[in-house]
Parts: structure tokens; sequence; C-alpha cells
């Protein structure tokens, strides 16, 4: 448990500095394009955001915090929904200025409790009159302390307002703001950040022009959500410093939910932060799920039970299988014996992913620049490939070598160079020979580069034979020599060599590129449960509830429910048949055929054993049933009361559902 | 069984039946002002007298009668007008008074003039069908006044289909000649009523009025849900739902629930029947309850990593939080929130945290200042912690954007635990992706198939069958504490709203026309009491007043019809 909390933390952690890494570069162009400030115009920053709205909360959050520590102390969040009008704006803008002007200057406590007097109200002069005396306060304090604040920022520091969702601002609130906070841009430096998810454009809609022309608008653009993505997927999955992977359904489920659903890469985390709790909740052999150096101890201390799941695990049983049965036996029953063994074989693993994310990554340098990517542009879709099945089973696969030995001289040495890099900077000591091979190939590659020179002046010196002999016969010759040479010639040594390295790349894929699933114990360290994780994070609670009324005997496993085709029993609980039957009407219902069809329902599924006596205290249960049911189905949704006609209620879904 | 329906009730051919009515009336009271209404004066001593005689009809129906001797004295004046105007409605209504078995043959005639205005009838027989089954006297009395209007019919055919039931009826009753008949009528058997009945609709059935092309134009009417008939696919869906949805009229039956009933069950009967009827399945739904319970310690941890869990599925899952919270948070600190209880706000939940968790006497301006103010303190004291239980999450009260967003915003609360159920089959719709984000859900489905037994138990989340008794003690008891003049002032205004009942655009009765009545009864003497009297009632909430566009004062009582027959019903029974 202890290391999952650990693994959150960390993933986090990741996201935030990698968040704020990717914005640096904003700052360092707000940072010099704020010092030439124009006049009357107020410098504004459109910051393009992208869809993933439940993301910016943290790029805005990293956003304030780095200019708050590298420009301004002076910074502002705006949201839309804190801001109704123009008073609301001032009001929260004022209060999270002074607020931070606590933060900074921590003396100025007297002076800020004296401003905040003047919240009441708030109003331009007033903040301006608070700059200014804050202004004053840190030029005149002690020197030391204006040395302290004037190296982190410049003498009138401007005041930065981010409005975090322009979109959802209300049209008259921006441009009064704007419009009145160019009227004082001289006493404050005021700059605008615009947090935009749709496109810039939205900013010349939202405002006339008699208003943008009071800015001086700069673009960003943001990294794509996609690109921030398959930065985390690169960071996350695909090194060996979590132990924890996810096999190939639930990456693709959290993939496509990404994908389709929202674009938020916070989901994406929280899915995977999810994934690590199931799968440490559910796996008992998850304790083994840790560092390589922690192996050999956890591995020691595990419990005779423990040893019995490992027995269990499918890909161990196959493991034993292979084995001669001597050590078969060994295995089964010997606890000591089995630690040893799944410790090896543990560590295995580990020196397994290490390989395989060097040459998956050395696969996607080849098959990312293939036409048409036959095996995915991303290497998560690559990654996927190789987590589903053997990847050179695949045509994909075959289609990409089949391109990869089309490709010219150039683009496969600069491939190979890369290869070698990541190959390099990875840990393995596998690689060595791999590299020298490679390294081998490049040089090869270079004395090809001399040889074809040397060739190309062969070729050249025959051209000029050719031009020599003008002999009709010796022509024709020549020609069908040359021709003949070229076909017999197809093979040259840059072919055969491309050939080669081809095919070196395919041994390195058949050799690492296994799929997880053929690893033995592969259970502890992938999370495979991929249903589980669409149901809690994507679930379908319409669907839930249509199958619990039309098919009861889903959850409730009783013979009598048992039905065919789309029928339903008789004995169904009430809700079902009144579902049931409400299925059959248009937009009104009434009440009171509603009640009859149900009764003759019930009364046949509960023969008729009841004595006329007794039918009056029988209708009275019935029809109670029925309000009940009906009621229920109310609270569902289904239907409403309607007044459009006594005693009848509108249905409120469409069509069969 | 059912009939197959087709009995529009078509709203229009109601209007045309009592645009008349209202036509004489202000036509009596333009015509002959004040002399009417003397006469109404005098007839009304009169009528008191028959009805002494007839002993158990009641006050209303006596109102009734006596608006019915205006209109016999309107008809003197002007017997053309009504017939004009009432002849597209024919004499449908005869149908109301088919005996309860009914042919089958009565049934096919009855779908061939599918647009006979069926629902005019309702009202008229709703007000006494009760007292009809009581009463074998007033019974005989009902059947009387249908045979004489047969008798009338079939004595001047030409008059038959163009006359309104309810003036026939109107005609009929006060008539001293037609008691002779009296006879006549109890011996008359329900044969040759039926007999009667079907001659009379052959004839209509031969008349063409324009409704009815206009019905026959449409598209069969579909079958009741009883017959169970597959619709067949046809066209796409799009076409499919602006077919439904497009044509006004809807095509069901008109039967209704006062007619069908015997009696009503109220809240009590009710739960009382459903806890002698057994449940079905029982042993299945503990296996699938005890399926979720194993996942108790599952959702705790996962509370902990900072998820918040939402439950579906069909099935009250009120039974299994409270399992949860019994088995698992008794140390803990946590607020149960029933959200289907109909008075629940978002305010009460943050007050119940500020006041009980947070030990914080004070007020706050705002949700969103006392969120911050919980914030704050949830973030200073990090060994705080706070299980939130809320019961349906998407219940009418909290289903609202703010709401929903200062909950959204409370749950992502990190030492604040949420687990909370959906029950709607459109809850998902209420998060758009910022507060699911907030929200940072785990979806659990779990159907427990139990019935929701507290979560309908309240009076709105109940259909028309308990509807109002609630309204209705409380009116009661109100009415009990004031003098008797005030009840009669209330009376009045009831029984005049419960003419006009049929009218949807109904305004309310007017100040002016109101003292006017409550002065010929005797009630009051000035404007002065009469205002302050209905002060009075709009202190009680007993009625409402809203100002029409032309300035005049309408009256209202904002209770629904049913409650108010009811409550007269009551009435007439403690007078």
């Amino acid at each position: 448990q202890q290391i999952q909390e650990d693994l959150n933390k960390q993933l986090l952690d990741n996201l935030v500095s990698f968040l704020s890494r990717s914005h640096s570069d904003f700052q360092e162009k707000t940072t010099e394009w704020t010092c030439r400030m124009k006049f009357r115009e107020i410098p504004t920053a459109a910051l393009v955001l992208g869809v993933n709205v439940t993301d910016h909360d943290l790029t805005f959050r990293g956003l304030s915090d780095v200019l708050q520590d590298n420009i301004t102390p002076y910074v502002a969040l705006l949201e839309a929904k804190d801001c109704p009008g123009v008073k609301n704006l001032m009001q929260k803008l004022m209060g999270q200025l002074m607020n931070c002007d606590i933060d900074v200057d921590s003396l100025e406590d007297e002076d800020c409790v004296q401003v905040s007097q003047n919240r009441i109200r708030c109003s331009m002069p007033s903040l301006i009159s608070w700059y200014e005396s804050v202004t004053k306060k840190t030029d005149s304090e002690t020197p030391s302390k204006k040395r302290n604040s004037s190296s982190r920022h410049w003498q009138s520091p401007p005041v930065v307002v981010i409005f975090k969702d322009m979109e959802s601002f209300t049209t008259k609130v921006l441009q009064d703001f704007i419009v009145i906070s160019s009227q004082h841009i001289h006493e404050l430096p005021l700059v605008l950040i615009f947090g935009i998810a749709t496109s810039p454009m939205i900013i010349h809609r939202l405002l006339p022009h008699s208003v943008s022309s009071l800015l001086c608008i700069e673009l960003f653009q943001s990294l794509s959500c996609k690109e921030h993505l398959s930065t985390i997927i690169d960071k996350l999955l695909l090194t060996s410093r979590f132990p924890f992977k996810l096999g190939e359904k639930v990456l693709q489920v959290l993939i496509n939910i990404f994908l389709y659903h929202d674009f938020s890469v916070q989901n994406f985390i929280k899915g995977f932060q999810l994934c690590i709790v199931e799968h440490f909740y559910s796996q008992p052999l998850s304790v083994l799920c840790c560092h390589v150096v922690d192996i050999k101890k956890r591995v020691y201390s595990l419990s005779h039970d423990q040893c019995e799941n490992i027995r269990r695990l499918p890909s161990f049983r196959r493991y034993v299988e292979k084995q001669e049965s001597g050590k078969q036996i060994e295995l089964l029953t010997n606890d000591s014996f089995l630690k040893e063994e799944a410790e090896k074989l543990l560590e295995d693993l580990h020196v397994y992913h290490e390989n395989y994310v060097s040459i998956l990554r050395c696969l996607h340098v080849f098959t990312s620049s293939l036409p048409k990517y036959p095996l995915g542009k991303q290497i998560r879709e690559l990654h996927c490939a190789c987590l589903e099945n053997r990847v050179w089973e695949t045509e994909e696969y075959e289609s990409s070598l089949q391109l990869a030995r089309m490709l010219n001289k150039t683009d496969l040495v600069t491939m190979l160079q890369q290869c070698v890099e990541i190959l390099m900077s990875s840990s393995g000591k596998e690689f060595d020979k791999t590299v020298g091979k490679l390294k081998e190939f490049l040089t090869q590659f270079q004395n090809l580069e001399a040889e074809a020179s040397q060739e190309r002046d062969v070729s050249v010196s025959s051209q000029k034979e050719l031009q020599k002999k003008t002999d009709l016969y010796h022509l024709q010759k020549t020609l069908l020599e040359l021709k003949e040479s070229r076909r017999s010639k197809k093979l040259t040594k840059f072919e055969m060599l491309r050939f080669e390295v081809v095919d070196y790349i395919d041994s390195l894929v058949r050799r690492y590129l296994v799929p997880a699933d053929d690893r033995t114990l592969h259970e502890i360290l992938y999370f495979n449960a991929a249903t589980v994780l669409r149901g809690h994070l994507n679930a379908a609670p319409r669907t839930a509830l249509h199958t619990a009324l039309n098919n009861p005997h889903w959850y409730l496993k009783n013979q009598a429910l048992k039905c065919d085709g789309g029928g339903i029993s008789n004995k169904a609980p009430d809700i079902c048949i009144v579902y049931k039957l409400h299925l059959e009407c248009g937009r009104l219902i009434n009440l009171v055929d509603w009640l009859e069809a149900f009764s003759t329902v019930v009364m046949a599924a509960e023969e008729p054993n009841a004595d006329a006596a007794s039918s009056d205290q029988v209708d009275d249960i019935i029809h109670a049933r029925f309000i009940r049911a009906v009621s229920e189905l109310e609270l569902l949704g289904f239907i409403k009361p309607s007044k459009q006609k006594t005693d009848h209620v509108a249905r409120l879904t469409w069509g069969g559902c | 069984m059912s009939r197959p329906e087709g009995m529009r009730g078509s709203r229009r051919s109601l209007q045309v039946k009592f645009v008349p009515d209202e036509d004489v009336l202000k036509h009596i009271s333009d015509d002959s002002g004040t002399k009417v209404r003397k006469e109404k004066a005098q007839l009304s001593v009169s009528v008191k007298r028959f009805v002494k005689k007839l002993e158990n009809i009641s006050d209303n129906e006596a109102q009734e009668i006596l608006e019915e001797k205006n209109y016999v004295a309107a008809l003197g004046i002007c017997a053309q007008d009504p017939m004009g105007n009432g002849s597209n409605i024919s004499g449908g209504e005869v149908y109301s008074f088919q005996s309860p078995k009914r042919s089958n043959k009565m049934a096919e005639l009855a779908s061939e003039l599918a647009q006979t205005p069926e629902q005019n009838v309702a009202p008229d027989h709703s007000k006494c069908p009760e007292k009809m089954a009581k009463t074998p006297q007033s019974s005989k009395m009902f059947l009387l006044m249908c045979v004489l209007s047969l008798v009338f019919q079939n004595k001047k055919k030409e008059f038959v289909s163009t006359t309104p039931h309810r003036l026939r009826k109107r005609l009929a009753v006060p008539d001293p000649f037609l008691e002779t008949e009296s006879e006549y009528s109890a011996s008359c058997s329900e044969e040759e009523d039926e007999e009667e009945q079907k001659e009379v609709s052959t004839v209509l059935s031969d008349q063409k009025t324009p409704a009815k092309t206009k019905a026959a134009s449409t598209p069969p009417p579909r079958n009741s849900l009883a017959k169970k008939i597959k619709e067949q696919k046809m066209g796409s869906l799009v076409e499919e739902y602006f077919e439904a949805h497009s044509s006004s009229k809807v095509l069901t039956s008109d039967r209704t629930l006062q007619k069908f009933r015997k009696r009503r069950l109220n809240q009590q009967t009710l739960h009382d029947l459903l806890k002698n009827a057994p449940l079905a399945y029982a042993a299945e739904i503990r296996d699938l309850n005890q399926q979720h319970e194993s996942l108790f310690s599952k959702w705790m941890l996962q509370l902990h990593l900072g998820f918040n869990i939402v439950l579906y599925g069909l099935g009250s899952k009120r039974d299994l939080l409270e399992k949860f919270r019994t088995s698992l948070l008794q140390d803990s600190v946590h607020l149960v929130v029933n959200g289907y209880f109909p008075s629940i706000t978002v305010r009460s939940i943050l007050n119940s945290i500020t006041e009980e968790v947070l030990d914080h006497i004070g007020t706050f301006r705002s949700p969103l200042d006392q969120l911050e103010f919980i914030t704050k303190r949830f973030k200073e004291d990090s060994s705080l912690e706070l299980y939130v239980l809320i019961h349906n999450l998407d219940s009418q009260m909290l289903r609202g954007e703010r709401s929903q967003q200062i909950l959204a915003l409370l749950s992502s609360l990190p030492s604040i635990y949420l687990i909370a159920s959906i029950d709607h089959i459109n809850a998902p719709l209420m998060w758009d992706q910022a507060k699911l984000s907030l929200y940072n859900w785990l979806w659990y489905e779990t159907t427990t198939f139990n019935p929701y037994v507290e979560e309908t138990s309240y009076e709105n989340s109940l259909l028309v069958q308990q509807s109002g008794s609630l309204a209705l003690s409380s009116l009661m008891h109100v009415l009990h504490s004031l003098t008797l003049n005030a009840r009669g002032i209330f009376r009045l205004l009831a029984q005049h709203q419960l003419e006009k009942k049929d009218n949807p655009s109904y305004p309310g009765l007017s100040f002016q026309d109101f003292y006017q009545q409550c002065r010929e009864a005797f009630l009051v003497n000035s404007d002065l009491t009469l205002r302050a009297q209905l002060t009075e009632f709009r202190d009680h909430k007993l009625i409402r007043t809203k100002r029409g566009a032309d300035g005049v004062e309408y009256l209202l009582i904002p209770v629904d019809d049913s409650t108010l027959t009811d409550f007269l019903e009551k009435e007439d029974e403690d007078v």
C-alpha cells in the first residue's frame, strides 16, 4: 500500500513538473514582451489550451506559480463563475491581489489591513492607490529588502490578471473591465492573460473592435493534449522505473476514454491511479510488484499461502510444464526452491522490461517515419500492438518491414544513429553487442559511400564509352548488357547492407518484443482487468437500469425469471412488469389501463387460487404494488405526472430505449 | 378489459361546450341584471325545498341545480343560442350512462364514434359517482335523469343530437311533470336503456361533423397497452420521433381513476398493504446485496485515496449505504444526507457541516462563503475527516447546477469522502466535465432490486393516487378553526373554481364577482370584511391572488381539483 501511495505521488509530481516545463517557454516570452508595454494598450496574452478543460486548472496553477516566482507578485486568477458582474470581478481581483501581497511581503501587514478596509468600494482608483502605496513601500523599504525584492522582480512589477475560461465570461463584463482598465493603464501596469479553449477567433467574436483594439494581443499555443498524453505515457509506462505495468486491454480502454470522451490528461491519470489501486487490492501477489532491489527481501518473506498463489498463476503453470519432471516436483512442493526460482523469474522480467523499452523505441524510430504508418505514428500505438500479441506475426509489421527495406540511405543512417543513442542511454548490459553491431553497420555505410563514389566514376566512364562507340550494333549490345547487368546487379552493396540492417532489427524485435503475456509471472506486474476499469470510469447507468428492468434474470439468479427473447415472464418483479407494459405506450399513459393490464399479468402469475372472498383484499394489494412500481418508475425518470389529461402520466423516454 | 381506446377527449370540443354556458350566464346577467339575481335567490329557496325532498343530494348539486334553473330561465329568452353552438358535440354523453357490463357491440360503436367527447361527462359524472354508489335513492335519480333525457330525445328526434347533455339534464330535473315519470324510469330495464342508446348513436353516426372527418384522417388509434401490439418499425427513428411528438392529440383511453376506484388508498394503508405483500425473490436479492456488501472495504480504501464513489443501478441503495455506514463508519465523523427529502437544500447540508461538524455558530452570506470557510477549516486541520453519504444525489432539490457545483467543490476536498447514489436515468447529465473532474467519481453498479420505500414515501414524489391527502388535511384543519362565515366564503370560492376546472386558462375569480356572490349568500356585508377575510386566507396560504392584465385581482385556490372535490365532500359531511 505504501508503494502505491508513493507511486501516486510520483505520478502527480511528474505531471506538475511536466506541465510547468511545457509552459516555461510562455513565461520567457511573456517576460520579454511585458517589457515593451505599449501605450494605452493592455498587453494581453491569449493562451489557446484546447478542449481538455479539466486540465487547465493545473496548467494555470503552474503558470501563476511560475509568474509569481519570476516576474511579479501580483497575480490574480479569475474564473467566470465567480464573476457575474464587473463589481464581483473587481472584488475578486482585489481580494486575490491583496492576498498574494501578504504572501510576498508579510511585513506589510498593517498596510494591507488598511487597504482591505477599502475593499468595500472596490473600484479601479482604489486598486491603483493600493498599487501605488505598495510599490512605494517596496521602494522605500530597507535596502536589504529592496535588493531582495528587486532581484526577483522589477521596479514596478506588472499586475497579471488571468482569465481562466474566457469563453464563459459574459461579454459585457469583459468589455467593461477592459475599457475601464485601459483608462488606467498608465498608473497600473496591467497584463491580461486569457485562457481559451476553442480558437483564438473567439476573442474577436466576444469583443467588438472598439474594445479589442485596446488590447495588444499575442497568441500562444499550448501543447495539444495528445502530446501531453504521449509524454505521460513515455514517462510512466515506457520506463523501467515503475515496476507496475498496464496490460494491453487496459491501456486501450484508457486511451479510448481519452481520445473519444474528454481529452483530459487528468482523467487519464486518474484511470491510471485506479489501475494501481485495483491491482494492489485485487492481486494478492502484488507485494512482489516492487523495484528490483526489494525483490529478494520480499520473495523470502513470502508465506506458504502466497507460494501457493504463485503456483496457481497460469503463466507459472505453463512454465512448470515446460521443465523436466524432477524440477517440476521441486517447484510444486518445495517453497524455498520456488522462491529462488520466482526471484530469478522476476529479475528476468525486469530485465525484459528494460530491453523491451529500448527496442520498442528503436522500432518506433524505424516505423514512425514510414509512409502511411502501418504500425502507428505514436509510440503508444506501437506499444499496444506489441503488448497485444507477437508483433512480428502481424500484417502491419510485414508491410512496415517491406517499406523499411526501401528506405534511402540518409534516413537509414540517421535512424541507426538514433537507435545507437537510445541503446547507449539504456542501462541494459545486453546491448553492448547490439550497439557494436549497429555501429558496424554505420561504418559499413560510410564505407559504402566511398565505394559509391568510385562506382559512380565507373558508371560515368562506361557512359563515356557508350558515347565513343557510335556503331549501331555495338550500341545495341552495350545497351542490352547494361540492362542485363542492372537486372542482375539488383542487389548493390547498399541494398545488401540495407537488407542486413532490417533483418537485424527484425531479429532484435523477435528477441525482445515478446508480448508480456508470454512471460512467466507477468500477472504480478501487469494489470489486465479492463472490464473492471471500464465499469468504474466509464459507467453506463442507463444500460444497467435497462438490463435490470428488461432482464431481471441477469441479476436475480432465479429459474422462474429465465426467459427467452424479448418477452418477460409474468413472475418478474413488479417494476419490471410495469416497465414492460409502459414500453407499449405512446406519449401519454392512462393509469387505469395500466393498472388493469398490470393486474391481469399479476393475477395470471399468481394462479387463481385466491377465492372470491379474498379477492377484494388481493385487489388492494395489487393496487398498492402497482402504485409502488409506478412511483418507482417516476423516481427513475421514466414517467412524470401530466396535467394534459386526468389520471395520465407522460412518458419521458422515447422508443424502446 | 379495457376497450379499444379512441375516446379522444378533445379539449376543443370541451371549450365549445362551455363557451355557450358562459355566454348564457353573461347573457343573463347583462340582460336581466339584478332581476335575475333576485329571481335566483327565490329559486334557491325553492330548490332548497327540492333538496330536502331528495335528502341526499349534495349542496354542490343544489348549487348546480340553481344554475340550471337559471338556464331554464335563460332558455326561455334565448333557447336557440346554445343549441346552435352545441351542435358539434352531439349526444355522445349518452355513453357515460352505459351499464358497467358493456357488450362488445357497444365498444365497437364507441370506437366508431371515436371523437365523441366523453370527457365532457367525466366532470359531471365524477362529482357524484360515489354518492351514487352509496345511496340508492340518488342513483335512482341519476338513472331517472338518464332515461328522461332519452325519453326527451325520443320525443323530439331532431333535437336530440344538438342538445348538450348538461342542458338536457337541467331541463329534466327540476321540471315537476317529469317527476311523475320516475316510476317508469325505475322500472325501465337496462336492456331497453341500451337499445335506446344504440338507436341514438346510430342516428348520431349518420351525422358527419367536421370533427369526425378529422378523426378519420388521423392514423388508426394505437391500441391500449393491454393489447400489446408491437409497433412495426417504420421510417427512420427521427421521423418517428417527430411523428410521435407532432400531434398534440394523444390517443389514450379516457378512463379516470375516479371512475374506476372504489376508494383511495392513503399513505398509511398503502404502506401497510405493501408490508403485508411478500417481497418477491427475497433470497436472490439478499444474495445480490451480499455481493455488494463485500465491496465495502474496497470502497473505504478508494475513498481514502481521493476518489469519491457513486452507486447506480435499479433498486433502492439506501439500505446498502446504511449498512456501509453502520459497519464501517461507526467511529468516524459522518453526515448522512437524504437527498430524496423534499425540503433538502445545499444550504442545509453546508449548515449541518459547519454547525455539527465544525461547531461553528454563525451565518454566512452565501453558500460559496460557507464553502470557503469549510475549505479553510479542513485545510487547516488535516486530522479533520468527514464522510458524506448522500442518498439520491439526483433528487429534485439537489439537481440544480449550482447545488451540484457546490457539492462537487465540497467533494473535491481531500479530507471529505463522498459516497452517493443516483437513480434517475439521466442523472449523469447533471455533470459537465469540470464537475466530473471535481467529483472524481468511481462508478459502482449496485443493482439491488430493493423497493424504493423511503424515497417514494414523500407526498410530492407520488402520483395522483395519494396526492392531496396532506393538503386536504391541512385545509380541513385550517378551516375548522375559522368562523362559519369564513368557511362559507372559502367554499364559495372552491365551488367556483371547480366549475371552471376544465378551463385551462382560468385566471381565478375576480374580486368584484366574488364580492357579489358573497353578498348574495349573506356571507359578508361590506367590501372590507371580505378583504379582511381574504387576508386571513392568504396568510394561511389557502388562496393565492394575482393581478390580471386588466388590473383586476383574481383569487385562486392553489390546490388541485380532486383535492378540492374531496374537501367539499368532507365539508358536506360535516354540515
